[in-house]
């Protein structure tokens, strides 16, 4: 890829490793030129500069922490006033924005079926304001306000999001560029509120290796710990690959963030996992077997 | 055209014809009447903008600024609970010089529930950079949403319009309804610039330091300040288009008055009356209305008022451990003159509460008598003072 046409320039703020800078990188060349991008508070923010700089070579805004979807409503439904039918909207939010305090106006854009992409920049924590918990912590993790580990499972988004029957959600992670690609390129032909759910590993706030961002991103998809999925009209279930199914250790002991963890506490996440995953098998099936 | 409206519903015609592009907006009592007559306008076509059914006051207003920055015209409406759960976006909007009218009809905030009619909802949202205009009655309501558009327009700030929950909002009087085609050559052509430019990306609002800040505070200020000129000539333009005007503040008989009576919103129709009231028994009593709050209009304050011995206002609204919050900004205003008026502050009218032209009356011809003026407000409460 010729990093010169890169949508998010060279010389960002982002740490060195950041799964999340290299999500919003390849979101935006899959998108083009043709985007309006609205961010929150959250490491994208920072990412995309300070003034009077900007990472950025699209037009954006740089909106309150609560309401990223209700901001890209606003611009999608200005531009049709304007008979400008061919921009997309993009929202970039993090965990915290789109699990926690966003959650509702998320919702409401959604029931709305609004016209935008609205991406999860997903790194499982409060990565920006130093490592606080958020309720897409995983079950079990350290963070500075769950120093002894988080004793709640995280909260199954996706199932939420799916629940407003929108044209398309998907998740996506960076271990696998052409997968996420694919899938943007593919809620780009759609219209109305498309959401697209990205791991994107935080060596900061994981504790890990700045290296190990696109080895912990695949092997949470080979652990099913992060299934790659598609599901339509909040109906149709796809799942875009198949994991090998490793054990989740191998995901997890590579992360300092999880050094602290007991045998037992490994065995029910990987109990977690696969019940998870069997409940996903079973959508998936069942969609084929009703096209049948 | 002169049709019977109520206040909200004369706010509804003026959005009408200001051809708002976008309205978002959630419903609230007693503002819930704009948002049905609007939503009704645009599903009939009378009005040709998009309506946003927004799931809270705080998404209306965050759809509102980004709208606005696309380069349309905007509007809302809100009241009380939902004007404090927008306050962080109300920020946002000045601070990003959008040009949004939003209509807000002033009602208590809770604790205790209520739902008559109380200023300090959007009083406590003064220092967040919006032009605030507090209205009498539904004509004035409607020649305001009207006025505002063109002052939001030329000056890049958002504006509030104000009107007394259920007394302005829910009463029926005759409201003349301006020409649609005046309305056209009144406001500015529809030419906001669309800041999201493909050919010119820019990052709007990304993080500043601290010079940065300053520097852009001290611009959005020094416009606010200067934005009582834009105020001025739109309302001296529509008066020549329309033959009603209103100005800033509104004097009458202080010249040679030995009080004057301050006070705004739909107060001042009974103040008119006590005053006449007093003239007639040949008592010298005066009347400022304050239409304009923020920027404040300081000159015009000095200018009618400085002369005079004393002062009373009367506020529909509190902050707690200080007074009413009018008679402050008055007291304020004042305090490096070399003379100054004596300012006696009175709180009443809460909730809606009755404060009849008899009280104000009464009120006035305590203050005549009584020449130590109180540090802390009196309170006016009951029907009797
Ligand atoms: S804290 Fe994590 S997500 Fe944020 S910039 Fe650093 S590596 Fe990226």
């Amino acid at each position: 890829m010729d990093t010169r046409d890169d949508l998010l320039r060279q010389g960002h703020y982002a740490c060195p490793g950041c799964g999340l800078a290299i999500a919003m990188k390849l979101v935006l060349s899959a998108l083009g030129e043709r985007t309006i991008v609205v961010i929150i508070p959250s490491c994208e923010a920072v990412i995309s500069a300070t003034y009077p700089f900007s990472a950025l070579k699209v037009p954006a805004f740089h909106s309150a922490f609560v309401i990223a979807a209700p901001t890209a409503a606003g611009i999608s439904r200005a531009l049709k006033v304007r008979g400008e039918d061919d921009i997309t909207v993009l929202a970039f939010a993090g965990d915290g924005g789109t699990y926690d305090i966003g959650l509702q106006s998320l919702s409401g854009a959604a029931e709305r079926n609004e016209d935008f992409i609205y991406v999860c920049l997903d790194n499982e924590a409060y990565m920006n304001t130093g490592i606080q918990a958020s309720s897409s912590t995983p079950f079990c993790s350290w963070t500075v306000t769950t120093p002894k580990g988080k004793k709640e499972r995280k909260k199954r988004l996706m199932d939420i999001i799916v629940a407003h029957s929108i044209p398309y959600c998907a998740t996506a992670t960076i271990g696998y560029p052409e997968d996420l690609i694919e899938k943007v390129k593919r809620a780009k032909k759609k219209k109305g509120t498309r959401f697209i759910h990205i791991l994107t590993p935080c060596p900061t706030g994981w504790r890990m290796r700045e290296d190990l961002t696109g080895i912990v991103s695949m092997l949470a998809f080979e652990t099913k710990i992060f299934p790659l999925y598609e599901v339509y009209d909040g109906e149709i279930y796809r799942i875009t690959k198949m994991p090998k199914g490793l054990p989740v250790k191998e995901y997890l002991s590579l992360q300092g963030r999880f050094s602290h963890l007991k045998e037992e506490e490994i065995e029910e996440i990987q109990k977690n996992v696969d019940k998870e995953w069997a409940r996903l098998l079973y959508l998936a099936k069942r969609n084929a077997e009703n096209c049948a | 055209m002169v049709e019977l409206l109520s206040g909200n519903h004369a706010i509804a015609e003026a959005v009408r014809l200001c051809k708002v592009d976008f309205i978002a907006a959630y419903p609230i009592t007693p503002q819930t009447p704009i948002y049905e007559k609007i939503a009704e306008m645009v599903s009939d076509g009378r009005i040709k903008g998009q309506m946003m059914r927004a799931e809270s006051e705080h998404s209306a207003m965050a759809a509102c600024i980004s709208a606005s920055l696309t380069g349309v015209r905007v509007f809302t409406a809100s009241s009380s609970q939902g004007i404090a759960f927008m306050h962080e976006m109300l920020h946002f909007a000045s601070g990003n010089r959008v040009s949004i009218v939003m209509a807000c009809v002033n009602r208590v905030v809770s604790a205790p529930w209520a739902f008559g009619s109380d200023q300090t909802d959007t009083l406590s949202q003064r220092d967040t950079g919006w032009i605030q205009l507090y209205c009498e009655d539904g004509q004035e309501a409607l020649d305001t949403v009207i006025m505002a558009y063109r002052v939001a327009e030329t000056v890049f700030l958002p504006v509030m319009v104000t009107i007394d929950g259920f007394y302005t909002s829910h009463f029926i009087e005759p409201v003349d309804i301006p020409d649609e085609k005046a309305v056209d050559k009144y406001l500015p052509p529809k030419s906001l610039p669309n800041r999201f430019d493909l050919k010119n990306p820019a990052f709007i609002q990304n993080v500043v330091d601290s010079h940065y800040y300053s520097e852009f505070k001290k611009r959005q200020f020094d416009d606010t300040m200067k934005a009582k000129e834009t105020i001025i000539e739109a309302d001296k333009e529509f008066g020549k288009l329309f033959g009603r005007s209103y100005g800033v503040v509104e004097a009458d008989d202080l010249e040679d008055a030995d009080v004057g009576i301050v006070t705004s919103g739909a107060l001042v129709s009974c103040a008119r009356i006590a005053k006449k009231n007093l003239r007639e028994k040949g008592i010298k009593v005066g009347l400022l209305k304050i239409k304009l709050f923020r920027p404040f209009p300081y000159d015009e304050v000095i200018k009618h008022l400085a002369n005079l011995k004393k002062v009373l206002v009367i506020d529909r609204n509190v902050s707690c451990g200080k007074g009413g919050i009018f008679c402050d900004e008055l007291k304020g205003a004042m305090y490096n003159l070399e003379k100054r008026p004596k300012i006696y502050g009175f709180i009443g009218g809460l909730c809606g509460e009755d404060l009849p032209p008899e009280t104000i009356e009464k009120i006035a011809l305590y203050v005549i008598n009584e020449d130590k003026a109180p540090e802390k407000p009196i309170w006016i409460h009951g029907m009797t003072f």
